[in-house]
């Protein structure tokens, strides 16, 4: 009969309603964790603004356009410094450094998380069955979807921000990092296997050098992905230059709107150049100094 | 002196849903067929041993389980039952950290796409097994470079793989082992993936290095000539199965199967088989001691043109009909006087390649003698086609001249009488008929 019945209601099964028990049971029972995540992150993230804030606007860009001077030559430096001179003078600057504070933040963390499981998921095909579907149910559950549940797990502020961020931008590192070692040539592999190295070294000397283009590339992705979504926070209370995007949408403001987006537009083509230079700089400088650099167990250098 | 290396004993190695089952089903007496809804049976039932300093290779069609079998050499894949024990060690039974240690110490490995690191310098990939041995960085170098010398690639030292050609690469990839200093080497289809010239000269430099480095080699090949050409002895493999072992010229001239037998089909005979092997016994030869009279006799039953002269089983020269009737019109008996003494020979250890041309050109039989330029065999030309031409091996052993024999026998003592006829009597001191078609035999 309460089947029927069921049916006779339009045959709805409460989703959402189960979602948000768990959340509630995560929240009562799990609340001392989740405290203790949003001081850890809080902590990273002051640590990160402050970084910055404070120093001068000037000396912020010389640091960014050197930066880009060495991970890809004087063009990308000449641009990275127009760019945040523009930023600046369209008094987007304070705005600008919260979002690159909360970005890299997010995107740190979210590689400490992403690559380690890449590489779990390439050597398990378990591991990597499981993780699989949880990277695409997070890849495509629609961004704002995310900051609900970090709100109830995090209130407001930018903890939840970069919860939500790492969450959104999780799965291209993860994905790429599997797949960048899953793609190492096997004979290579079993070359090491052959000669006795062990699994450790096999990772570090063989598969994450030979991965790391792909890694690159998802840290890439990583980096772009969060920058996104750290505007999108700011509907949950993260500082940045999403708090000027929204007030400009609620308002209709289009001249401030523009303005923080151009700002957003510059910070994410810097940040993108700035690690694609990493990725291939990274294999060409090996490519005329390895040799004094190969020491037994040194690592591949990562970026 | 022949110490064993590695021994391979009941291996079986099947990929599937039921090994274990499929094994003890092949074990039973099914065939590879009919356990297939057990598992793919890639090796069954191989067993061997490798003595040290031999090059030992393994060949067969694709798909016949070489890979399969020479990474269980060294643990790579472990075996669904058998045992492989190298050095007394039973790598099958080992831990990952004792196969490590078997690995460094003992068995190393060619790949047949080279398999080097990409990202390190050629002398950093020459050293690699040593590094992973925990020798210093001064010495393991040192020695990288000592192998990179012999290999022809010092100059490159600082080059990358990708800067290097597929022979040279190749050439590192041998390096790398080489230096690794084990006793074993396996060897994949090591020189598969380079074009036929280089590979020759891979071949010969792989063979020169042996010999001064007196390493055991295995090695894998589904090409016949490199299987021949490099192999002390061959195991021919056939869906799984060892199903011929022996020296290649064992394999080239005693086929165990049809399967062999079509697969030796196309080698290259020439570059294995030596004098020695296709050569007959010299039917046609009288000793000088037999003189003139002689000569014609053996021509007459042997319906010949020619005939050695040999003397104390060492060859004079050649006699030919011509010469022997002008002698017998002449009343000549001496038949030193009439032998042509600027014989082709050739010796019992030359390749057929190298004597094809002679014994083409040459209107005898070509002359198969020792350093003593004793006669120990013929090769007409015949044969040397046959051989060539891949007749079966079995038409050699046809009697074939058995028949016009027993003819020839019955006229003999006409023959004689004709013979005896024409020459001074005193021809006749030389004591009967001589035996001339064992002559060679003694
Ligand atoms: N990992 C695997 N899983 C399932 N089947 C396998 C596996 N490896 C090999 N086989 C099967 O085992 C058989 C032997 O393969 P193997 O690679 O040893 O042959 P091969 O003689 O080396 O051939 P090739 O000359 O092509 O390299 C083949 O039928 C192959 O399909
Ligand atoms: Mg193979």
């Amino acid at each position: 009969m309460d089947i029927a019945q069921w049916f006779a209601d339009g045959a709805r099964i409460p989703l959402g309603a189960w979602i948000k028990d768990l959340i509630d049971f995560l929240t009562t029972y799990g609340g001392w964790f989740f405290d203790f995540v949003a001081a850890t992150f809080l902590a990273v993230y002051d640590a990160s603004t402050w970084l910055f804030t404070t120093p001068p606007t000037w000396a912020v860009i010389l640091v960014i356009a050197a930066l880009s001077f060495w991970a890809k030559g004087w063009k990308l430096a000449v641009g990275a410094a127009l760019g945040l001179v523009l930023i600046d003078l369209v008094a987007q600057w304070d705005n600008a450094m919260l979002t690159l504070a909360l970005t890299v933040v997010a995107v740190l963390i979210a590689t400490t998380i992403s690559v380690p499981l890449g590489i779990w998921a390439a050597r398990s095909q378990t591991v990597s069955n499981i993780v699989r579907p949880v990277l695409d149910f997070l890849q495509t559950m629609p961004a704002f979807v995310y900051l609900l549940p970090a709100i109830f797990l995090f209130s407001v502020g930018p903890v939840p921000g970069i919860v939500a961020t790492i969450m959104f931008a999780l799965a291209p590192g993860v994905r790429l990092t599997e797949l960048g070692i899953r793609g190492v040539d096997k004979e290579v592999v079993e070359a090491g296997h052959a000669f006795g190295a062990t699994p450790g070294r096999i990772l570090r000397q063989i598969q994450l050098p030979l991965a790391m283009p792909s890694i690159m590339a998802g840290i890439n992705q990583v980096i772009m992905l969060s920058l996104s979504m750290s505007v999108i926070a700011s509907m949950v209370g993260a500082p940045g230059l999403g708090r000027p995007i929204v007030q400009a949408l609620s308002s209709v403001n289009i001249p401030l709107g523009f303005e923080a987006g151009t700002a957003v537009v510059v910070i994410a083509m810097i940040l993108d150049r700035i690690t694609g230079g990493f990725g291939t700089r990274d294999r060409s400088r090996r490519r005329t100094s390895f040799s004094k650099t190969s020491e037994p167990d040194a690592a591949p250098a990562a970026a | 002196m022949s110490e064993i290396a590695l021994e391979a004993r009941h291996l079986y190695k099947v990929f599937g849903k039921n090994p274990g089952q499929a094994v003890r089903r092949l074990q039973d007496g099914q065939s590879r067929s009919d356990v297939l809804d057990a598992g793919t049976a890639a090796v069954i039932d191989a067993s061997f041993t490798v003595e040290r300093g031999e090059i030992f290779v393994v060949m067969g069609l694709s798909g016949s389980g070489k890979s399969t079998l020479i990474r269980m050499l060294n643990g790579l894949l472990p075996p669904t039952a058998g045992e492989v024990i190298i050095h007394g060690s039973d790598v099958s039974a080992a831990t990952p950290r004792e196969l490590r240690e078997i690995r460094r110490r003992s068995v190393s490995m060619v790949f047949q796409h080279f398999a080097l690191l990409p990202h390190r310098t050629v002398i950093d990939n020459a050293a690699y097994a040593l590094e992973i041995q925990g020798v210093a960085k001064a010495e393991r170098l040192e020695r990288a470079r000592a192998i990179l010398d012999k290999v022809g690639l010092a100059e490159w030292a600082d080059s990358r793989p990708d800067e290097l050609s597929g022979g040279m690469r190749q050439r590192v990839g041998l390096a790398r082992a080489l230096t690794a200093g084990t006793d074993i080497m396996l060897m994949d289809e090591a020189f598969s993936a380079l074009d036929p010239l280089i590979r020759r000269e891979m071949q010969e430099q792989l063979v020169e290095l042996q010999q001064e480095l007196g390493r055991t080699i295995i090695f894998i090949t589904h090409d016949l000539n490199e299987a021949m050409f490099l192999g002390d002895r061959i195991a021919v493999m056939r869906d799984g199965r060892i199903v011929q072992l022996g020296t290649p010229e064992e394999i080239l001239t005693d086929p165990a199967n049809d399967y062999v037998a079509q697969f030796v089909q196309d080698v290259d005979r020439t570059r294995v088989l030596t004098a020695r092997t296709v050569m007959e016994p010299p039917h046609l030869t009288t000793p000088v001691s037999a003189g003139v009279r002689g000569a014609l006799r053996v021509l007459r039953e042997q319906q010949a043109r020619a005939v050695f002269a040999t003397e104390g089983r060492r060859l004079v020269g050649v006699v030919t009909d011509r010469a022997v009737i002008r002698a017998v019109k002449a009343g000549q008996t001496d038949l030193r006087a009439i032998v042509d003494q600027s014989v082709l020979t050739v010796g019992p250890d030359e390749l057929l390649t190298d004597i094809v041309e002679s014994a083409v050109e040459s209107p005898v039989p070509l002359a198969v003698v020792d350093e003593t330029r004793r006669l120990i065999g013929v090769i007409p030309r015949v044969t040397l086609l046959a051989t060539l031409g891949n007749v079966e091996p079995s038409t050699r052993e046809l009697p074939v001249v058995s028949t016009p024999l027993d003819m020839v026998a019955e006229f003999t003592p006409l023959v004689d009488a004709a013979a005896n006829a024409a020459p001074a009597a005193g021809a006749g001191a030389d004591g009967g008929p001589t035996t001339t078609t064992e002559e060679g035999a003694l």
